[in-house]
Formats: C-alpha cells, sequence, structure tokens
C-alpha cells in the first residue's frame, strides 16, 4: 500500500470539486499542495450533462431583478425547508461566480451587446437562468478542468475510487482509494478534505443522472461518523426522455414549450394557473403523473405512460440556437423530430437534496452539531441547505460554484495555519491497511455463495421506485423499509472477476455496498416525516405540517444502526406561507 | 427480441483474444453501450468498458464499433445494419484492460499547450468583472470549445499511428480554441509551443480525426487555421 501525503485531499472533480480546487490554489498562493480524486476520469464528471443553466442576478439595473428575488424564490421553491442564512450566500456569491467563470473561458451565449444572456426556468419569477446554449454544464465543468491546468500545486487522479474516509478523535486524517488503472491500493493521507462527490440519482432505476451518480460515499461517511440530512427529499424532473430516462432540459419550457396531455390539452392549467409549464418541478411532476393515473397520457410500448412536450411553435431557428442539444438528443434516443412532433417525457429521478451535513460555510457537522475539523463539503453531496425540500432548476450549478470556492479558500487557509503533518502513526496506517486487506483479501476473494452486485442492484432499484417514489404512503413504505432491511443483510457480494487492474466487477460491488445504507437513510426518513413538503408528498398526509415538520431530518450511525434526529430551520426573512403558483 | 452476436477484443494484462457473446435485445434502438452492460452484468462481469453519461456528452465510451472509432452509446444498433458487432479498444493507445485504454498521454498533450485563458492570473482571480465577448467573437471559436476528449480522433489519425510523439488533433484543436478566444493574449507564447516539428507540421490533412468527431468539432479544420495563423504572422 503506497502512502501519499497532501495538504488538501478534493474528493470528487464535478464543478463544486474542481472549483475548490482553483479557489485554493489561487488562495494558498501556491503554497498547497492539492490532490483530486475522481472515480472516473476527472474531466467526465456528471456535472457536464447539466444542460439548462446557472442562476444568477446579473444585471440588476437592466432586468428589474434583484438578491432579494432570487432569495425569496428559492426559499418558496424549497417549501420553506431551506435555510435562509445559506440561501442568502448563494446569491450574493452566484453572480461573482458566473464572472469568474466568465474570465476562465466559459462560452456563456451573449445578447448582441455581449451581456450574458440569460432564460426563465421553474420557479424563478424573472428570467436569471444563465447558459451556454443547451450544454452549460459540459462548458463550465471542461473550462473549470482546463484551468486547474494553470496551477503545478493541483495534481488529479484519474479513476481513483474512494472507499474510505478516515476520521480520528473528531478530525479528518485522509482517505483510502483504488487506483482502478494500475490496481493498486493506497492512502491519501492529508491535513484536509472536501467531499464533492454528486448526488444519489442511481438509487432509483428511471433516472436522468449518469451511470456513476451512485452516491455510495454518502453511505461510506455514514460509517464514518459522519450525520446525513434531509435524505428524504429527492427531485423527480418532470421531463426525461421515455424510454431511456435521459433529460429534456428544463430550458426547453423556459424556451416556450408546453406540456399535452393525450386530448392534446395544457393541462398544467389545472395545477398551477399562473406559472403554467414553469411551475416548481414537484409541482410539475406530480400534474403529470397525475395526468397519467387519471387516463390522459400516451402509453409507450415500453409499458410507461408519458405526455408530450411540444416544442413545434418556437421555430427552428430558436431551437438551433438555444436548445440544439434537445433537438439532437431527442431525435438519437426517442427517434423524433421535435419540429414535427411532441417529445415524450415522464418524470425521473433528477437531483438528491439531502446531502452530507453541513453549516452554512460547508463545514462537515456530525450529528451533535461539532465541526470535523478539516472536513468540508461542497455540492450535490452536502446539504448546507439551500434547496430544503425543493430544489430550484439552475440552482444547483450556482452552488456548486459557490460552495466549492468557498470551501477550497477556507480549506486552504487552514491548512496554512496548523502545523506541518507529521509522519503517520501505526494505528492510522493500521486502519488504512485493514481496508486494504477488506477489500482485495476479502471481497476480491470469490465469494461463492454471496449475491452478485447487478442483481442487488436491481432489487435495489425495484424497492425504491415501488415504495418510495412521488406519491408515497405510510404502509407500502413499511414494507419497502422491510425489504431494504433484508437487502442490507447481503455484506458481501460476489466479484467474479479476479484481478487487480481496472477490476470494475470490484468496484461495482463497492458501490452498492454503500448504496445500500444510503437507501435505507431515505427510507426512514421519509416513512418517519409524516406531512408533504416539496419533493416529498405522501398520500396519507397530503399537507404541509409546519407545527411539527418544519425541521431538518439529520441520520446518523450509532452502535450500527441507523438514528434520526432533527434541527431546526434558520429563518431569517421570510415566515412559511402557502406554496401557490 | 432480436438474437445478435457481439465480438469483443479482450486484454487482460498479458493475453488478447476474441470473446464472443450471443445477446437478446428487445429492440433495434438499443445502443452498443447498453449491448455491453447488459452483457457485463448477466454474461460476463469481468467485461472492463468505461461508460458514464450515456448521452454522448462525457467521452467516457470512446472504442472501434465495427472498423470505426465512435462512442458505443452514440451508436444504435439500428445505424450498424447488422446484427454482427465487433468492438476492439481505441487505435494508437495502450490498452490498460480489454476495451479500456491509456488516454493520459492525450490529456497531457492537451495540458502542453496550455489550454486556458493567458493574461494577468490575478485580473482572473481577483477581479470582479467580466472581460466581455460579442457574439461574433463567440462565434470564432465555440465550436471548437465541443471537444469532449473522448480520444476518438486520436485514434483515427494517421500520423499518430507511427509518430506518437505527434501533438495529435485533441491537443491542436485546444490550442486553436484558446488562441481564437478574444480574452485570450497568449498567442505568442502558445504559438512556440505548435510552431514545431511534432506540433502543427507532421499533419498532412487527411482529416480523419474530423470524419470521426462525435461532436463535429473539426479539429483538422483547427489545426489548418493555426498553420495560417503561424504563416501569416497574425494571431487566430
Ligand atoms: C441531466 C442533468 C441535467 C442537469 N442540469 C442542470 C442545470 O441545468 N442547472 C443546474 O443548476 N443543475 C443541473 N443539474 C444538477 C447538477 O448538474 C448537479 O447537481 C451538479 O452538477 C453536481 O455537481 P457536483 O460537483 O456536486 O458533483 P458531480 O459532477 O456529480 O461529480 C461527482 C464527482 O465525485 C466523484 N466520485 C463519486 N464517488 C466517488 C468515489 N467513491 N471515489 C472517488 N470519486 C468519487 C465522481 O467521479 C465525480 O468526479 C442537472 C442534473 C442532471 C442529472
Amino acid at each position: 500500500m503506497e502512502v501519499l501525503k497532501y495538504d488538501l485531499i478534493i474528493v470528487g472533480s464535478g464543478i463544486a470539486g474542481l472549483r475548490a480546487a482553483t479557489a485554493a490554489a489561487w488562495a494558498s498562493g501556491g503554497r498547497i499542495s492539492i490532490a483530486i480524486l475522481s472515480k472516473i476520469q476527472a474531466m467526465r464528471s456528471h456535472s457536464l450533462s447539466a444542460e439548462g443553466g446557472m442562476s444568477a442576478v446579473l444585471y440588476p439595473d437592466k432586468t428589474g431583478d434583484s438578491l432579494e428575488l432570487h432569495a425569496y424564490d428559492t426559499v418558496k421553491g424549497s417549501d420553506f425547508l431551506a435555510d435562509q442564512d445559506a440561501v442568502q450566500i448563494l446569491v450574493e456569491y452566484a453572480p461573482k461566480e458566473v464572472r469568474y467563470l466568465e474570465r476562465i473561458g466559459v462560452p456563456w451565449s451573449r445578447e448582441p451587446d455581449g451581456r450574458i444572456s440569460q432564460r426563465p426556468f421553474g420557479g424563478m419569477s424573472i428570467p436569471r437562468t444563465t447558459f451556454a446554449a443547451d450544454k452549460t454544464g459540459f462548458f463550465i465543468m471542461s473550462t473549470l478542468f482546463s484551468e486547474t491546468r494553470r496551477f503545478d500545486n493541483i495534481n488529479v487522479y484519474h479513476e481513483h475510487f474512494v472507499t474510505k474516509f478516515i476520521i480520528e478523535d473528531g478530525e479528518f486524517r485522509g482517505v483510502t482509494a483504488y487506483d482502478l488503472k494500475r490496481g493498486e491500493f493506497k492512502f491519501f493521507y492529508a491535513k484536509a478534505g472536501i467531499i464533492a462527490t454528486g448526488g444519489a440519482g442511481r438509487l432509483y432505476r428511471f433516472t436522468t443522472t449518469a451511470h456513476s451518480t451512485t452516491g455510495e460515499t454518502l453511505g461510506y461517511a455514514l460509517r464514518a461518523g459522519l450525520a446525513i440530512k434531509d435524505m428524504e427529499f429527492v427531485q423527480w424532473h418532470p421531463t426525461a426522455l421515455v424510454p431511456s430516462g435521459i433529460l429534456v432540459s428544463e430550458a426547453a419550457r423556459g424556451e416556450g414549450g408546453y406540456l399535452i396531455n393525450k386530448e392534446g390539452e395544457r393541462f398544467m392549467k389545472r395545477y398551477a394557473p399562473q406559472r403554467m409549464e414553469l411551475a416548481p418541478r414537484d409541482i410539475v411532476s406530480r400534474a403529470i403523473l397525475t395526468e397519467c393515473m387519471e387516463g390522459r397520457g400516451f402509453q409507450h410500448e415500453s409499458g410507461m405512460c408519458y405526455v408530450g412536450l411540444d416544442l413545434r411553435h418556437l421555430g427552428e431557428e430558436k431551437i438551433n440556437r438555444r436548445i440544439p442539444f434537445i433537438r439532437e438528443l431527442a431525435h438519437k434516443y426517442a427517434g423524433i423530430d421535435v419540429l414535427s412532433e411532441p417529445i415524450p417525457v415522464r418524470p425521473a429521478v433528477h437531483y438528491t437534496m439531502g446531502g452530507i451535513h453541513t453549516d452554512t460555510w460547508g463545514r462537515v457537522l456530525t450529528a451533535d452539531g461539532k465541526w470535523v475539523r478539516g472536513l468540508w463539503a461542497a455540492g450535490e453531496a452536502a446539504a448546507v441547505s439551500i434547496h430544503g425540500a425543493n430544489r430550484l432548476g439552475s440552482n444547483s450549478l450556482s452552488e456548486c460554484s459557490v460552495w466549492g470556492r468557498l470551501t477550497g479558500e477556507q480549506a486552504a487557509k487552514y491548512v496554512l495555519e496548523t502545523s506541518r503533518l507529521p509522519a503517520p502513526d501505526g494505528k492510522l496506517l493500521d486502519v488504512a491497511k485493514g481496508e486494504e486487506s477488506r477489500i482485495f483479501d476479502r471481497l476480491l476473494h470469490k465469494e461463492q455463495n454471496a449475491p452478485s452486485p447487478y442483481e442487488v442492484k436491481k432489487q435495489l432499484n425495484d424497492i425504491m421506485e415501488e415504495h418510495f417514489g412521488p406519491f408515497r404512503h405510510g404502509s407500502s413504505m413499511a414494507e419497502g423499509l422491510a425489504k431494504l432491511k433484508k437487502l442490507r443483510e447481503f455484506s458481501s457480494f460476489r466479484v467474479v472477476d479476479s484481478s487487480r487492474v481496472y477490476n470494475q466487477n470490484l468496484k461495482d460491488a463497492l458501490e452498492v455496498d454503500g448504496m445500500l445504507d444510503l437507501a435505507m437513510v431515505v427510507g426512514i426518513g421519509a416513512y418517519a416525516r409524516s406531512e408533504s413538503r416539496g419533493a416529498h408528498y405522501r398520500l396519507d398526509y397530503p399537507k404541509r405540517d409546519d407545527v411539527n415538520w418544519l425541521r431538518h431530518t439529520v441520520a446518523y450511525m450509532y452502535g450500527g444502526e441507523l438514528k434520526l434526529l432533527y434541527t431546526p430551520v434558520t429563518i431569517t426573512k421570510w415566515q412559511p406561507e402557502e406554496r401557490r403558483y | 427480441m432480436k438474437s445478435l452476436v457481439v465480438k469483443v477484443k479482450k486484454f487482460d494484462g498479458s493475453r488478447t483474444w476474441w470473446q464472443e457473446y450471443k445477446v437478446e435485445v428487445p429492440s433495434e434502438k438499443i445502443s452498443v453501450l447498453d449491448i455491453l452492460v447488459k452483457i457485463k452484468e448477466e454474461q460476463d462481469p469481468t467485461l472492463a468498458v468505461r461508460y458514464s453519461c450515456r448521452m454522448a456528452i462525457c467521452g467516457s465510451c470512446g472504442m472501434v464499433i465495427n472498423g470505426v472509432p465512435r462512442l458505443a452509446c452514440q451508436t444504435l444498433l439500428s445505424e450498424l445494419g447488422d446484427s454482427h458487432i465487433v468492438v476492439e479498444p481505441l487505435w494508437n493507445h495502450n490498452v490498460v484492460k480489454d476495451l479500456v485504454v491509456d488516454l493520459e498521454p492525450d490529456f497531457e498533450k492537451v495540458r502542453a499547450v496550455k489550454p486556458y485563458i493567458i493574461r494577468d492570473v490575478k485580473e482572473v482571480y481577483e477581479s470582479d468583472k467580466e472581460f466581455g465577448q460579442k457574439p461574433e467573437e463567440l462565434e470564432r471559436y465555440y465550436n471548437f470549445a465541443y471537444c469532449i476528449q473522448c480520444g476518438l480522433c486520436m485514434a483515427a489519425c494517421p500520423i499518430l499511428g507511427s509518430n506518437d510523439k505527434f501533438l495529435g488533433p485533441m491537443a491542436l484543436n485546444a490550442a486553436y480554441r484558446w488562441s481564437a478566444d478574444s480574452r485570450d493574449r497568449g498567442w505568442e507564447e502558445r504559438k512556440k509551443l505548435i510552431d514545431t516539428e511534432d506540433g502543427v507540421w507532421p499533419c498532412h490533412l487527411a482529416y480523419t480525426c474530423s470524419a470521426v468527431c462525435p461532436r463535429g468539432v473539426d479539429p483538422g479544420y483547427a489545426i489548418q487555421l493555426l498553420k495560417a495563423a503561424i504563416l501569416r504572422k497574425k494571431r487566430p
């Protein structure tokens, strides 16, 4: 086992992780050593699938927009579960980040006068979503990755799969990782760490997220004594392509697309008469599923019910200029020409509102609210929390960039202020070696009687889809929980591949192992929350209950058991009100 | 259901062989990637293949399919017009295992041409202003910024087959993309890196790179524009 020493380790190379790296590199004046670890090649992180855009108040004098309005939209969109002090930070820093990204070379779409263009998005009362055609995530990701190339003190470790966070005496010590390409196991020993490992969409089957968005690190975080917040809030995006689940960006509706049912009717008028197709995602998703349940949807050959996303009236010129990728994807993966036919869409799992419990600045907290010294979390993996019970589209890229920057700067400062890292002691090395042996000796040592990771993942997906979907019910969730518990009894998996170099079978088993713990967190959190709020909708408790449930769920592991506790929501300006659109 | 035969070139670190799999697929609309994942999950978990976004934007699943470098997720069975599929790892690269090749030398070449805005770094990090850009300035480099670093162009380049020091289409495209950006001031610096024996000059215009690019980037054209800029002594 190789031991590598770094000042700062960033796990994850999405927009959050890369922005953390450039911020730390600059803030430290090149004086600290930084490692970025990514389980896939670093420039291929899921962030690049983001299509629609990034929210920010850029030209308030010209558009009448304001930070206050952006904050209010976000809080209302969150169904009042967002922490309002955190939201304030989001809206203040987002414009600075859009301009930073402009200076490092992001090809933002422009108006004739050179201003950065902005488009309307769901739940945003003013067009404030900045974009680079409909490949915004791709352009931000690839530009940020390029930008890391400027700094000699940023070291990128492609295809290093992190298997464990090591925390001792309330302090971060490093991570262990499986280097796929070389087939080696490594201990990255460090002063500080930032977890930026993204969401967990693949807990479900029908999802817009990449195959790599599995969320195992959140399961590992629990085992390391960290806490997970608000995990029951899972976002369904209203418009995923049938049957693949590939996203049709909200930009399609932002640019004026309609949703129609079998009768050709714009059904959103019954659910959100004012905002119509641009109501928040939880509302539009439930509307589509309701149309389906009431028999007004179309039927796909795969058995899925869907509705039509109609772009025909937008015209070819606008479609090619503003949403060319949507046209390409619909053509390729659904065989549809958007100029002549509506696109077949239905809701799919898209975003994980919950994540690692942190404070407003992204510092990682244990369940009792203590900072784990030297550790931060940013991006979709973290719950700071600005999205509360429902994220507004385009707020995530802003979040990734803002908290990437903030955590990177803080970590750099922390590293410079703490004394030199001593050589790792024997106890620490034993922990790392124990992990190596768990993986290379036990898991790799073919367990004939254990189940295949693919079989377990399939069952997990079935349970999540059936029992923890967009419409939930206590009795069904109780059943789902029982099934999950049974599935969790598998503590090992059959790894057929016995090689060390690029053993994806082993990697897949490690993913499923972490996902099982995380699924339990979604399950028990959802079952306990006896109200409906944002994306968490219960048929047996269809109303929001601010008296009992205006609070965050915090899950943690104690003596091998998952426990829940609740923390208050920070309200600075806006008292909860009824959410109408 | 439709039956097909998929032939995969496997490599386990020492041995190379062809492995055949029989697969049943529900429709012709399935991608080669979905077929490979199906094989991996149902028949042969040792099969190594990179993939992630499955929507042709992350650049993971580049491989040679029926003799042409392509992204597996972007290649539908219906487009191959054949129920015999032959898959091998990208040419011109060292194979790590099965369909997984080492692309890190390509990434290092990109790094060598300084793929970022060259100008006062302090201004980049400490000002809070936009550098600014007009739509027509955006147009000059926009298409070249679509590169997803999948490596297909590097696999298709005939020069790289015999001279692996050649910077190649991926890095040279990046050199053009950054030099043609109105916000960049780095042409003179970058020119020194590419006006060299292994820089732009080995390219002899085969344009196979552009032919296989899954995002229509046209790196071959980028190389010609770089040559022209060098000869005319005028930044792109
Ligand atoms: C299709 C789609 C479109 C979207 N469009 C938009 C949009 O227009 N606007 C918007 O605001 N939001 C959008 N979102 C949401 C947004 O893209 C994501 O929330 C955001 O990109 C997450 O970025 P991240 O940096 O947190 O993580 P990611 O980009 O997901 O990166 C996670 C990183 O963690 C690494 N990692 C994970 N596990 C491990 C491990 N065990 N070991 C080592 N490394 C690991 C991965 O390799 C990767 O580098 C969209 C989401 C989807 C699915």
